[in-house]
């Protein structure tokens, strides 16, 4: 519950409410959008990739000289888990058509795709199969359906929202197979949320000109990702999988062709080989890498590997200089800091107030200039609220959501939020939300066209390792979007190259080449990537191990 | 974490550790220096990795919970459950019809239940676990997926269950019947997806995809914006 200090603070939230209800149902703009000069001035000064030490040169690598995100050239500049040398290739330890890395919604839409497209499937995963970001998307999926929208209204706001830097191959199939896409996974029994007529419930998101925001209660991503991966299993003859064996190298062969990976058991601490005709990289993002030090909304496994070995085996990388940080991370109760509050929230008319219950930004701009706008409401306005321990953050005011559409709203459309702060004695139908932006996704990623191809041959990228469709901020529902559309083509382009693909001998003769690279920047010997797990040993234990020796992050 | 956070002793795989105040399972396993490999998934209560049981101090029962969204109380004795071994049926959800007897031949255990609800006493999602049973035996698939939507597939009610049910299993496919073949057909999305097969927006997002910046800003900025 709510020390008597921050009650203060929402006794005035509470003051302000009914007019600001009134202004809700009057239908006129809450609050104006900002115009294009006003949202340069608050990214210039307040989005932490814009801080001066938030980027920095790569000196080695496809990307070489581009100055990007500071903690991935870290990951980027250094030495492989691997000596090649102990490598026996001429007998892979599995040899298969497709290999897909990574098992969230985009790897197990590939997974599908490729097998329905001829292909024999191995799918291997670093944590079980659906423990992925996939899996904890809260609000929706875009798509224009209703009839007052369409696929060209999407493309504008794609574009608006990704700064004009989004590549328009991938935007153009992106919205024109969105709704295909949410057709697609009905029929696989996705159960999304129907209005009484039978059309689908869609609702707006933050850079939306329309309401076009699917979704399957507060669990969409869940909701989505179960239901593949359900049909994945039912699939075993066409799809073998691994849990708990990331890809830590990928594997070429000597035309220079990605030709499969190198599996690391973390049970058994194997290592295990894998011959492909063609690789699909579905490995998610990096927040793990707790970039400027934030909070995180990720997975455990968000740790960027599959750009790692991408960037080692010559696929070069987009936008890796911009990071998504959401708007709405939770502040309190500090079990739960950094956790996602899904934007679906402010989509059913939740506003982020200060601390004296004003409104200060429109609650849906995209989530770059939002999240913008929150840190300079905490930092230069000084109108945040500071926890006991010490976070600020500004409210998000929930109870105005049944104010607006009847009690009963929350538990039906949010059931996760309502439970995910019951269990810390927070009744969000009462009381508002504490809020500061928290890491949450990569814009950018390994470059890929609109069949999925990346630079490399044999190489393909789906979901949010890859990079240049959301350009350099990504829009509410379209990460979703993005799995089904870009796992299924890479599925079907994967399938479709392996058919013709001629394998020559395998080498991991790049992995050497790139450690002199390394080496010759003159990198500690100690600095290993891809991380595969963050480290929160606290020192105190680390000090006592004293025979037990860190790869990286991993012992 | 600050320096003067009172401890509480947790007992993990029975041996003692202190640990701040107000940790979690996960952040209290990890801060006694053990580092999760199996047992951890999204870390925020959505991916059902991290099924845990757990004894507190000087009670018998055991409880569950996910060790991500629990607080460790003063004593409590921890053992973590990362994967339960339990039989997935294959089927072809083309070939299924949503009715009883797809449950009578791929969950033919769903019909020994003995109504002891011990399964909807560990869900850690508070799920109705066993009305969802009920409705199934039933053949009310609608409302077994509507009671088993927040499911996240910790395993934790199939573990307990006495009758060797697989709940979370059968709630998938009662979830997947419903969704396929009994939610209503959207006739907007019916429309949409043959007006776009038939090409109707190709040439005009061709033209988008051709057009430089500054119309596409144009066009951006000049839009209408409807919210509802």
């Amino acid at each position: 519950m709510y020390p008597e200090y921050m009650r203060k603070s929402i006794r005035r939230v509470e003051k302000t409410r009914s007019e600001r209800l009134k202004l809700a149902r009057s239908g006129k703009t809450i609050f104006p959008m900002m115009s294009e000069e006003e949202r340069q001035e608050v990214l210039d000064n307040f989005h932490p990739d814009y801080k001066k030490d938030a980027r920095k040169k790569v000196r080695i690598g496809p990307n070489k000289g581009e100055k990007i995100t500071t903690k991935v050239v870290d990951v980027l500049e250094a030495y492989s888990r691997i000596k090649p040398e102990y490598f026996d290739l001429k007998h892979p330890d599995y040899e298969t058509d497709v290999l897909v890395i990574g098992a969230g919604s985009a790897g197990f839409s590939a997974s599908l795709l490729a097998s329905e497209n001829g292909a024999d499937v191995l799918l291997v995963t670093k944590l079980r199969i659906g423990d992925s970001n996939s899996m904890m998307a809260q609000g929706g999926i875009q798509a224009a359906v209703r009839p007052d929208d369409n696929p060209l209204l999407h493309y504008l706001d794609v574009m608006g929202g990704g700064h004009f830097d989004n590549k328009p191959d991938l935007v153009k199939a992106l919205v024109s197979e969105a709704p295909d896409a949410i057709h697609w996974l009905q029929e696989l029994g996705v159960m999304f949320d129907r209005n009484e007529d039978g059309t689908m419930l869609t609702k707006p998101g933050g850079g939306t000109c329309r309401p076009r925001m699917h979704s399957a209660r507060d669990y969409t991503g869940a909701a989505i990702c179960r239901t593949i991966r359900d049909e994945v299993l039912n699939r075993p003859d066409k799809i073998k999988i691994l849990e708990h064996q990331p890809a830590v190298e990928l594997i070429k062969d000597d035309k220079g062709n990605v030709a499969g990976a190198v599996l690391y058991h973390l049970e058994n601490r194997n290592y295990f080989t894998v011959k492909a005709k063609a690789t699909i990289i579905a490995t998610g993002g990096f927040g793990r890498l707790h970039i400027k030090n934030f909070e995180t909304t990720n997975h455990y496994g968000a740790t960027a590997d599959g750009l790692v070995i991408a960037y080692r085996a010559g696929a070069n990388l987009l936008y890796m200089d911009s990071v998504q940080y959401h708007p709405t991370g939770a502040v309190y109760p500090p079990q739960i800091l950094g956790f996602l509050c899904t934007e679906k929230l402010r989509g059913l008319g939740a506003q982020p107030v200060n601390k004296n219950g004003d409104l200060f930004v429109h609650p849906l701009e995209p989530r770059d200039i939002e999240a913008s706008a929150f840190i300079r409401e905490c930092t230069d306005s000084n109108m945040g609220i500071e926890t006991p321990g010490g976070q600020v953050g500004i409210w998000l005011d929930s109870p105005l959501i049944e104010k607006l559409s009847g009690p009963g709203t929350i538990k039906k459309n949010l059931p996760a939020m309502l439970r995910q702060f019951e269990r810390f004695d927070v009744d969000i139908t009462q009381d508002p939300i504490l809020v500061y932006p928290t890491l949450h996704y990569q814009n950018g990623g390994i470059e890929i066209n609109d069949h999925c191809e990346t630079k490399v041959n044999g190489l393909f990228v789906a979901g949010e390792a890859s990079g240049g469709v959301h350009g350099r901020n990504r829009l509410m529902g379209n990460s979703q979007l993005d799995l089904i559309v870009f796992g299924r083509r890479a599925g079907i382009y994967a399938a479709q190259y392996a058919k013709k693909a001629k394998t020559g001998a395998l080498t991991l003769s790049h992995i050497t080449e790139y450690d002199k690279e390394v080496e010759k920047i003159g990198v500690d010997k100690k600095h290993i990537s891809p991380m595969v797990l963050p480290d929160y040993t606290p020192s105190s234990v680390k000090e006592r191990q004293h025979t037990t020796e860190y790869q990286g992050t991993l012992r | 974490m600050p320096k003067n956070v009172p401890m509480v002793k947790v007992y993990i795989l029975g041996e003692g550790f202190d640990v701040p105040e107000g940790s979690t399972i996960i952040t209290a396993l990890e801060y006694a220096g053990f580092q999760l490999t199996v047992g951890v998934g999204c870390r925020e209560g959505f991916c059902g990795a991290c099924g845990t049981l757990y004894r507190e101090k000087g009670d018998y029962k055991l409880q569950a919970g996910l060790a991500c969204q629990t607080v460790v109380t003063d004593g409590m004795n921890i053992a973590q459950i990362p994967f339960v071994p339990a039989e997935k049926p294959i089927y072809d959800i083309n070939k299924i019809d949503p009715d009883i007897d797809a449950f009578k031949i791929l969950y033919p255990t769903l019909f020994r239940c003995v109504g002891c609800n011990t399964c909807t006493k560990i869900c850690p999602q508070d799920i109705e676990v066993m009305d969802y049973v009920q409705a199934l035996i039933r053949g009310d698939v609608a409302r077994a997926a509507d009671l088993s939507f927040d499911c996240i597939r910790c395993g934790l009610c199939a573990l307990r269950c006495p009758a060797e049910i697989v709940q979370y299993n059968a709630a998938i496919l009662a979830r997947r019947l419903t969704g396929k073949y009994l939610l209503p057909k959207s006739p907007d999305l019916e429309n949409r997806v043959k007006e776009i097969a038939e090409g109707l927006y190709e040439e005009e997002l061709q033209k988008l995809e051709k057009a430089n910046a500054e119309t596409i800003k144009k066009r951006y900025y000049d839009r209408d914006i409807k919210t509802g």
